[in-house]
């Protein structure tokens, strides 16, 4: 693994490290590491850094819903410009092109039910090129971002304090 | 009643206890007295040992063990060490490293036989040896950096040696021997006609060098025991290995057999599935350790500890010489005073009382709240 890499996976498992706590876990100097991340942030690598939260403990509402998208592809462009016009969507979480069943996977993050129903009755399901669209639900996490969610996540580990 | 064995009784019932039974009871302390990984089982490989315990797969084995884990342990010796072990009648599935040293002392060792164990070691290679009736011979090598020497060696061998242990990456210093040493100390042992015991079971655990193993150099005169605890994360599923010439082990595996019989069906099948496809999570945890080797060690030479880097396992055994007291005391003061615990290097070797091993396979703010508490108690002195 190049030293970027590495440098990459630290921040993906916890940004929150100082570059002097980097600069010791990758043996380079804090300097380094400070002209690595601007370097990986300059280029685009990195995008942004964000939290995994568990919202079901922030007892938060948010309702999120996976859309599958069948859509005919325009020529020249086949799906980028539609992709490209539905991520504008601020409500939108995630936009893919899949292979397989559908075309595009919409993630969708909304305050209550209704107010998706009514973003793909209104927003998606309007638009020309979508033939048609199937609105499925999250009703629990497991797993986001490697992280394990839920009851599991509270479970400590069993280690004993001291073995040899 | 009468009196129970005294064999037994001799053995020390580590005179650390009373700290080890306190830090067991201990509430809101960091502990990096631990000695295992903090990684669950990677879980493809739990997941093959849930597929057999389904399959109803939960009889004995023969006693050396499953053949296709024996035939898996040979390929990978062949395949990074190139050594040569006929998984028919060279290679015994054990209970953890453990028992196979306790098997490869029986089949060794007669009453009065001398055997080397270089100190700071592992904490059951003394007793073990002992319990046999044959003289455990403790090396001290912190003058030469926590390595046994052949010069060392050469000076302890006597008419009654029988044997030479090594154990490296060292639990719990951490320290690689080279292939340089490693070497010498096989040809000593040729010398002297001594068998050798390699306990490699941190072998893949190694940071900036390339694993090395005893068997790439000899096969006739040594016993190798290695494991899947450290590398595979599966402690608790209590899995070893013996690799040593079919005349020692048609002996040993008697003891096997008039004993445990044979290692958890289940684990077995585990270790099966770690050996053909648990390599990459092997590495992944690898990678991980050594970040955090590096932090610690910057983060112990800040707060001013004479310490070396170690080359392997998931340990740094810091000297506590300059702060002047026993490492008994410091651990205990450290745990009271700081809220950090540790082991005192004479766990690891009666005369070990200036050092003590910190494990650092903890999470990263776990290391730095640890760093900081003994950094204060440091100041406090």
């Amino acid at each position: 693994m190049s030293m970027k890499e590495k440098l990459t996976e630290i921040l993906k498992e916890n940004s929150r490290l100082s570059n002097e706590d980097i600069s010791k876990m990758l043996g380079v100097s804090e300097q380094e590491v400070k002209d690595m991340i601007k370097e990986l942030e300059d280029g685009k690598i990195i995008l942004k850094y964000s939290a995994v939260v568990n919202e079901e403990l922030l007892e938060d509402d948010t309702v999120t819903a996976f859309i599958e998208l069948k859509v005919t592809p325009e020529r020249d462009k086949g799906f980028d410009s539609l992709g490209e016009r539905l991520q504008k969507f601020p409500e939108v979480k995630s936009v893919y092109l899949m292979s397989g069943g559908y075309d595009l996977l919409v993630v969708i993050e909304g305050s209550s039910l209704k107010n998706i129903a009514a973003f793909v009755s209104s927003k998606l399901s309007t638009i020309d090129r979508i033939i048609s669209t199937a609105t499925h639900f999250q009703l629990k996490k497991y797993k986001e971002n490697g992280v394990v969610m839920g009851a599991m996540a509270q479970e400590g580990s069993q280690r004993l304090n001291l073995s040899y | 009643m009468k009196e129970l064995s005294s064999k037994l009784k001799q053995v020390k019932p580590s005179g650390i206890r009373k700290f080890f039974d306190l830090v067991l009871n201990s509430k809101d302390v960091i502990s990096l007295g631990v000695g295992e990984p903090d990684f669950p089982t990677p879980w493809q490989i739990t997941e093959q040992g849930i597929f057999h315990l389904e399959k109803g797969h939960t009889s004995y084995t023969s006693n050396m063990g499953l053949l296709d884990l024996r035939k898996e342990i040979s390929k990978y010796l062949k395949k990074f060490f190139n050594a040569d072990y006929n998984p028919q009648d060279e290679v015994m599935i054990t209970v953890g490293v453990s028992a196979g040293l306790d098997m490869a002392f029986r089949t060794l060792l007669d009453p009065g036989d001398e055997i080397i164990i270089p100190a700071p070691g592992y904490v059951c290679y003394e007793p073990l040896a002992f319990l046999t009736g044959a003289n455990p011979v403790m090396v001290d090598t912190r003058e030469d950096g926590m390595f046994l020497t052949s010069d060392t060696l050469e000076k302890h061998v006597t008419s009654k040696t029988k044997a030479v242990l090594i154990s490296y990456p060292s639990n719990p210093s951490g320290k690689m021997i080279s292939k340089e040493q490693l070497v010498d100390i096989i040809e000593t042992c040729k010398k002297h006609d001594l068998w050798l015991i390699s306990d490699e079971v941190y072998g893949d655990m190694v940071y900036d060098i390339e694993p090395i193993s005893a068997s790439t150099y000899v096969k006739d005169r040594l016993i190798l025991l290695n494991g899947f605890s450290k590398n595979y994360a599966m402690t608790g599923w209590r899995i070893g290995y013996v690799a040593c010439p079919k005349e020692v082990l048609d002996e040993m595996v008697k003891i096997q057999q008039y004993n445990v019989l044979c290692a958890p069906i289940m684990s077995q099948y585990a270790a099966i599935e770690a050996l053909r496809n648990g390599r990459s999570e092997l590495e992944r945890m690898r990678d991980s350790y050594e970040l955090r080797r590096n932090f610690f060690y910057e983060g112990l030479k800040e707060i001013g500890f004479d310490v070396e880097k170690p080359e392997g396992a998931f340990y740094m055994f810091p000297s506590i010489k300059k702060f002047g007291m026993s490492a008994e005391d410091f651990a205990m003061r450290l745990l009271k005073e700081g809220r950090v615990a540790v082991v005192p290097g004479n766990a690891f070797g009666e005369m070990i009382d200036d050092h003590v091993r910190c494990c650092y396979a903890c999470s990263m703010d776990e290391l730095k709240e640890a760093l900081a508490r003994i950094k204060k108690f440091i100041d406090s002195l």
